[in-house]
Parts: structure tokens; sequence; C-alpha cells
């Protein structure tokens, strides 16, 4: 059972993780849907 | 009577009599009391689905060679009135220009949209939620009739080693994700029909915000754990001759038989396939969607379908039809998911006694593996003898 929660646990990281590795890659959608000219910070 | 023909027949005089597009076109339409524009009788004609001619419309965008010159009434129009650009927008035959960034900005008429919502919220729900409701219907008489597998004789009280640590990891990892997008994923698509109603705008607000973060970031665990499964798994779910023979024994299921297997049986691996190949499908939709614009598909498999086929499916598509279009067909194939995993959930937990422990703590009984995956024992037992681990 232990395995079990580990795989949901890793699900979860992975999920926290991934929208912070996204926007680090410039794939925000406010980036996506701007212009290079806009400052988004 | 040759029987072919007369169905041929029949088919063709029951379309006509049902389809007067067939049939009919809209009769000549006087527009010199309009100066040209459309009258009640067009609209008429295509509420009766009658075949209009739309070059009146189509072919009247203005005539921007005689504009009056930019400082005069109307100049800065440049020949076309407002009816005559949003004309030529309708009909494709204008290239609009936006100064706003972003994809799909420029698109600013699409004809499927209506049509895919009315699918989504209609067929799509309730044929979707129909099979899945029957389903489980089904599953629970299922189990009234046949009862628990159970492990004949009982069981021995010895152990083997059915799956290793990192087997069970991604397995959890992927039935951990696929139950959360499942879950989120009817939410998204039926809440708004059945939940609103119950709980409120507000609360459903909140939670439809909730159930967006974690299916769209749980995805890339589901995407994980599809890998994962398929690298351990495929080379023990290539089909073999022995998979027949276990099929038609029909898994021993509904007999008290128990076809011979090696570590996964036919069925099994009817769920591996159709796990790793809906599974791909709908990952494949499901980055189209979380990339809106970024990764259209459906234009070229459509022109793909057509050059083997021979069909006539749409290959000009505007990018909103290729997200719908991506929905659409990542919420039919998760459905068909569904199924599947709810016939995998069942025999893995309460249909089949002993069956839960290979994904459980990886154990399972030596004379439940006996029973269903004899093979495999012996296999396992050959390579101990040897020396080797399982």
């Amino acid at each position: 059972m232990k395995v079990m929660i580990a795989g949901f646990v890793a699900a979860l990281v992975i999920a926290f993780l991934a929208p912070v590795i996204l926007d680090q890659f410039g794939w925000s959608t406010a980036e996506q849907y701007s212009s290079e000219s806009v400052r988004l910070d | 009577m040759n029987l072919k023909l007369f169905s041929v027949a029949s088919f063709l005089m029951v379309a006509l009599v049902f389809n007067p597009a067939w049939a009919q076109e809209a009769p000549e339409v006087d527009r010199s009391a309009t100066g040209g524009a459309q009258t009640l009788e067009d609209i008429m004609a295509r509420q009766k689905q009658l075949e209009v001619d739309e070059s009146f419309r189509s072919e009247n965008l203005g005539d921007p060679a005689s504009a009056p010159p930019i400082r005069d009434e109307l100049g800065t129009l440049g020949g076309r009135s407002d009816a005559d650009v949003w004309r030529g927008i309708r009909y494709n035959e204008l290239d609009p220009e936006t100064q706003v960034r972003g994809p799909a900005v420029d698109v600013l008429i699409q004809d499927e949209g209506m049509p895919w919502l009315e699918f989504r919220e209609g067929p799509l729900i309730n044929y979707g939620g129909g099979a899945i409701i029957g389903f489980l219907v089904l599953l629970v008489i299922f189990y009234f009739v046949r009862g628990k597998i159970r492990i004949e004789g009982g069981p021995s009280g010895k152990k083997i080693e059915r799956f290793k640590a990192i087997e069970r990891f991604g397995h959890w990892l992927l039935a951990g994700s696929f139950i959360a997008l499942a879950l989120t994923g009817l939410l998204t698509l039926m809440g708004r029909s059945f939940l609103i109603p119950v709980i409120g705008h507000e609360a459903f607000s909140t939670l439809a915000i909730g159930s967006k973060w974690i299916h769209n970031n749980i995805a890339w665990s589901f995407m994980l754990g599809l890998v994962l499964t398929f690298c351990m798994w495929v080379v023990h779910n290539i089909p073999n001759k022995l998979d027949w023979q276990w099929l038609k024994a029909g898994g021993g299921i509904f007999s008290d038989s128990h076809p011979s297997a090696k570590k996964f049986n036919a069925g099994q691996k009817i769920i591996f396939w159709t796990v790793m190949i809906l599974g791909v499908s709908v990952s494949l939709s499901g980055l189209s969607l979380l990339f809106p614009f970024q990764l259209p598909m459906f234009a070229d498999t459509f022109g793909f379908i057509n050059s083997i086929l021979g069909t006539d499916f749409p290959t000009a598509l505007a990018p909103h039809e290729e997200m719908q279009y991506a929905n659409t067909w990542h919420s039919i194939v998760a459905f068909l998911m569904m199924l599947a995993i709810i016939a995998h959930i069942y025999i893995g937990s309460v249909g089949m006694e002993g069956a839960f422990d290979a994904m459980g703590n990886g154990q399972v009984d030596l004379e439940w593996a006996r029973q269903h995956h004899d093979l495999w024992v012996e296999e396992v037992q050959a390579r101990q003898g040897k020396g080797e681990s399982s």
C-alpha cells in the first residue's frame, strides 16, 4: 500500500510542479497572448 | 427480386422522402424590391433546408475600385459598407488584419461553434453518461449472478511476488491520475447541467476552477505513468496463440475453468492495449487543448483519412474548429477509457478474490497465481531455481 500512496503523492507533486516549469519556459497564458513589447512583471 | 437491389432502392426512396434538400432547390427569388439584398423568401427557403444559391450575398462585397476619395463622405470605408465587410468575413472572402497579437485572433466568425456546443451538451452527455451508468448497472447484475471469482480450494498461504515496487508505482501513478482526470473531466463536461441546479453558480464556480487546475496539471502524471507502464509491460503484452485459447474459454469468467496464461492473460492484454492506444490518443488531443491553437492535428488527420478511405472530412479548419474537434474527440476517447477502466477496477477488486494483492503489496497467493497465471508461475519458479530474481 505504501507504493500506491507514493504513486498518488508523485502525481500530486508533478501536478504542482508542472505549471511552475511551464511558466519558466514561457508557456504561461499571459506570455502566449502578448507580444514582446508587453511587460508582464 | 434481388434483395440487395431492393435494399438500395428502398434506402434511396427513404432518403429522398426524409431529405428534401436532395430533391429540391429553392425557386428563383425576385430581389428587385430590396435592391438585390436578402428577402423573406430567401430566409424561408433556408429554414425549409432548400438549396439556396448564396452568390447574391457572397459576391456582394462592395466596390473598392470606385470608392470615394478619402476626405469625401464615407471615403474612409474604402468602398465597402459595414454590411459588405461582414459579408466578406462571413464568406471568407476578406483577409482581416488586426493589431491584437496572439494565436487565432484574426478569426472573427467560424461556423462550427453551435454544432459543437449542441453535440457536447446533448448526445455526448447523454450517450457518454448513459454508457457509464448502464455499464455500472450491468456489473452489479453480473456480480450478483456470477459472484466473486474465488480461489479454488482456498488460498495456500504461500506468497509469490507478482509485481515489483517500480511496476506498482507506475501503475498507481497512472491509475491515480486517471481517476482524478476522469472525475474532473466529468465535472467539467456535466457540472453545468447537473451541479449548478443543485449547488448554485458560486459553489460550482469554485469547484470548476479547482477541477480545471487538477485536470490541466495532473495530465502530466498520467502521461508519465503511461510511458512508464508501456516500457515495463509491453514485452509481456505481445499477443500470442495462448491468448486465443484464453479467449475461447472466456477467461474462465463464465465457468470454473482456468485457461493457461503467462504474466498477463488475454483479458489483461486487451486492457493494456486499450489503455495504451486510447491513452496516447487522449493525451494528444489533451495536449492540443492544453496549448490552444499551437498543436492543431485534425485537418491533417482528416486529410490522411480522406486519402485512404476516400471520405470527405473537412480539411480547411479554422483554429477554433480544431479545438472543438480536439475537445469532442478527447471526451469520446475518455468515455471509452472510463468504461474499460471500470471493468478493470471491478475484476481487480470485488470481482476476484486475491486479485488486488497483486497491486496492493505485490505479493499474491501462490494458488491464485497457479490458477490464473500458471505458465508465469512456472517461469518464475524455474528462474528462482537457477538463482535469478523474479
